[in-house]
């Protein structure tokens, strides 16, 4: 089943289903504007310097049965200046949940997070990247899944089965950042027979045990990271089109807390990217000094090295990387935050700056500031094509 | 004749007993005192309760914060807590998870819903302010024993109340705290009163519990917390309301897994 049809079916059911019901709706979410300012002229002519873009995202959560049933959906849409790729709509969640005292049964289109470093989620695989939302790829699809998990003393085990594969989404030509020549994510091409109708699998084992939050998972299906192979569009434009290939991925995750320290570890073995199998790491710590200077806020010092053993021939940033960075959390009314983050490439020299800094305003509002840019990028690095791509963005938020 | 060996060795304990008693130490009464109303306040199994904090500063500005709060007695250990923030809409499903101990440092968790994730939270913050109240971390954990040392300082009338004046010293090397002065109401054998200092042993923050009510026999909670900071001229006032007791949570209900569909 293709995700569109499996979307349908579900937000039929639950209008169907909710129909009946006779409760008052509980309702939240956000409204955001957004404003992306790029420092250089772009690669390509129709590309511009500067976009505009609004996204709303409503959430919708009802519980029943004391609290051991609930249906929660967001839908997701942002419309955006420049980009036809980059407005788009999605929906995020729309899950059934049912608990019991040693299990629970998830059903619909969610989100999962699995990972602890914080400059790269490696052993995350669940959702595809939603690329166009944001180019750290912290922004995700929703995933239509039916996840069943097993809850002993022992720990949790996860088991997922996916239907319905998600594409990754690409800046279209007008969009920026982006690669150059761009993506036709319409072109996207499979490995397996079954192209997107692949019905993948994983399991997942997490504990937390003392000071220590461990995972092991295996994921068999289609990955969720496409080569991207230089081809022809239909108007023999030079493009890159998305290779999706069928991989084997076994994962750990590691955590460890003593007092200021955390550490942390990401680690995978994956089989079937490019035929072969490589072994690819995150880890480092996260260092806090509470109360700097006698006041409330709390000082973050974050160091993360990545290593792919594919090397240089890595589709990834992140082969031999060191990331370090500072988080700033002032612990005031307003929650004003700031996480600074510098990455350097130590094979080529390449180098990524970034900020990201937030702040309430009254009760509903919220200011985000965001910056990257990228320096000294040789031309073999997937990240030569964003040479020219720094930007600074800021985006206005009222939530309710 | 082991009767009555029993028995004249019962009427010596009740003879030398008052002796003892006038024996004891300021340390051993504020430690008796503390033991005390831990004893009393146990046999809750678990406890829900809904919370408004009003934070306040120097101007008067206030903004306000709904946070869910429930937590579970453990035998043996200190408590497991989870809030669930409801306001501002910002952080709104945000929820926090405590394993409170004894001795060993607590564990903690935070869920941050926009990401689906679960943060493990260094253990050391909790000298630091929650959600930007005058309350730090560790005046809302539970208090167990062990955290402190005691010392009784005196008996005093407070407000007309029978309190015992008690100082209590944190164990814990990153308090916040140098010493603790507590107004102990003599009946339930709650505060009244916490004056907070410094690590600089200058006073800091006044507590004081208001409008306790016996929610199950001998568990006595208040209705109203006025934190002040006498250094910022700021304040913070948490509401309870819709206190629940024995509602069926088991420690399951303090897991990652509820943590995650907490809301």
């Amino acid at each position: 089943m293709s995700f569109k049809r499996i979307s349908l079916y579900l937000v039929v059911s639950v209008l169907l289903i909710s129909h009946q019901w006779t409760f008052a709706a509980e309702w939240s979410g956000n409204i955001t504007a957004e404003a992306r300012y790029f420092f250089e002229d772009a690669l390509d002519n129709r590309q511009h310097r500067s976009t505009f873009s609004l996204s709303a995202q409503p959430e919708f959560y009802h519980e029943w049965d004391n609290r051991y049933q609930s249906l929660t959906f967001v839908p997701f849409i942002r419309w955006d200046e420049h980009d036809d790729e980059r407005s788009h709509f999605d929906i995020r969640e729309l899950t059934w949940l049912k608990a019991a005292r040693d299990w629970e049964l998830r059903i619909g289109i969610r989100k999962v997070f699995w990972g602890v470093t914080e400059s790269q989620h490696l052993v995350d695989i669940i959702n595809q990247t939603d690329l166009v939302e944001s180019p750290d790829g912290e922004e995700k699809l929703g995933q239509p899944m039916v996840n069943f998990a097993w809850i002993q003393n022992w720990g949790t085990l996860d088991l997922f089965v996916l239907p319905g594969f998600r594409e990754r989404s690409f800046a279209g030509s007008e969009g920026r950042p982006r690669t150059n020549p761009l993506v036709d994510a319409d072109r996207a091409v499979y490995a397996s027979p079954r192209e997107d109708r692949h019905i993948d699998f994983a399991l997942r084992w997490s504990h937390s045990i003392g000071n220590w939050d461990i995972g092991i998972a295996h994921f068999n299906g289609t990955s969720r990271d496409p080569d991207l192979l230089p081809g022809l569009n239909l108007q023999n434009q030079p493009v890159l089109i998305p290779l999706y290939q069928t991989i084997d991925q076994t994962s750990l995750d590691l955590q460890l807390v003593t007092e200021d320290w955390l550490w942390k570890l990401e680690a995978l073995t994956r089989q079937g990217q490019n035929g072969g199998r490589y072994f690819a790491f995150s880890g480092g710590f996260e260092y806090t000094l509470v109360g700097i200077n006698d006041s409330d806020a709390d000082l973050g010092l974050i160091a993360e090295y990545h290593f792919d053993d594919r090397k240089d021939f890595a589709p990834t940033p992140f082969n031999q990387d060191l990331m370090l960075g500072a988080r700033l959390a002032m612990n005031d009314v307003q929650s004003t935050e700031a996480l600074a983050g510098f990455i350097l490439d130590t094979n080529d020299n390449s180098k990524v700056f970034s900020i990201e800094a937030s702040r309430r305003i009254g009760d509903s509002w919220k200011i985000m500031l965001e910056g990257r840019m990228i320096t000294d990028t040789p031309s073999q690095s997937p990240l030569y094509s964003l040479r020219k791509d720094d930007y600074v963005q800021l985006e206005l938020g009222y939530y309710f | 004749m082991t009767y009555l060996i029993r028995s004249l060795t019962i009427c010596w304990l009740l003879i030398l007993l008052p002796a003892l008693a006038l024996a004891e130490s300021a340390e051993e009464k504020g430690l008796r005192i503390a033991t005390e109303s831990d004893k009393k306040d146990s046999g809750w199994s678990d406890q829900t309760a809904d919370l408004v904090m009003i934070l306040r500063n120097k101007q008067g500005d206030e903004a306000r914060r709904e946070i869910r709060t429930r937590s579970l007695e453990v035998d043996g250990d200190g408590d497991k807590s989870m809030s669930i923030f409801d306001t501002p809409p910002d952080v709104k499903g945000t929820a926090f998870l405590s394993f409170t101990h004894a001795l060993k440092p607590d564990d903690q968790w935070l869920y941050l819903p926009a990401l689906k994730r679960v943060k493990r939270i260094s253990s050391r913050n909790k000298s630091g302010p929650f959600m930007g109240s005058e309350f730090a971390y560790e005046d809302l954990t539970s208090q167990e024993i062990e955290k402190y040392t005691y010392k009784w300082l005196k008996d005093e009338s407070l407000d007309g109340q029978d309190t015992y004046v008690i100082e209590s010293y944190p164990a814990y090397k990153h308090s916040g705290y140098t010493r603790l002065i507590s107004w102990i109401h003599k009946g339930h054998l709650r505060p009244l009163k916490i004056e907070f200092y410094d690590r600089k042993n200058s006073l800091l923050k006044t507590l004081t519990q208001h409008d306790y009510k016996e929610y199950l026999p001998g568990i006595f909670r208040a209705d109203r917390f006025e934190m002040v900071n006498h250094q910022t001229g700021k304040s913070t006032t948490l509401h309870w309301a819709n206190y629940a007791f024995k509602t069926g949570l088991s420690s399951r209900d303090f897991d990652k897994n509820s943590l995650k569909r907490a809301r």
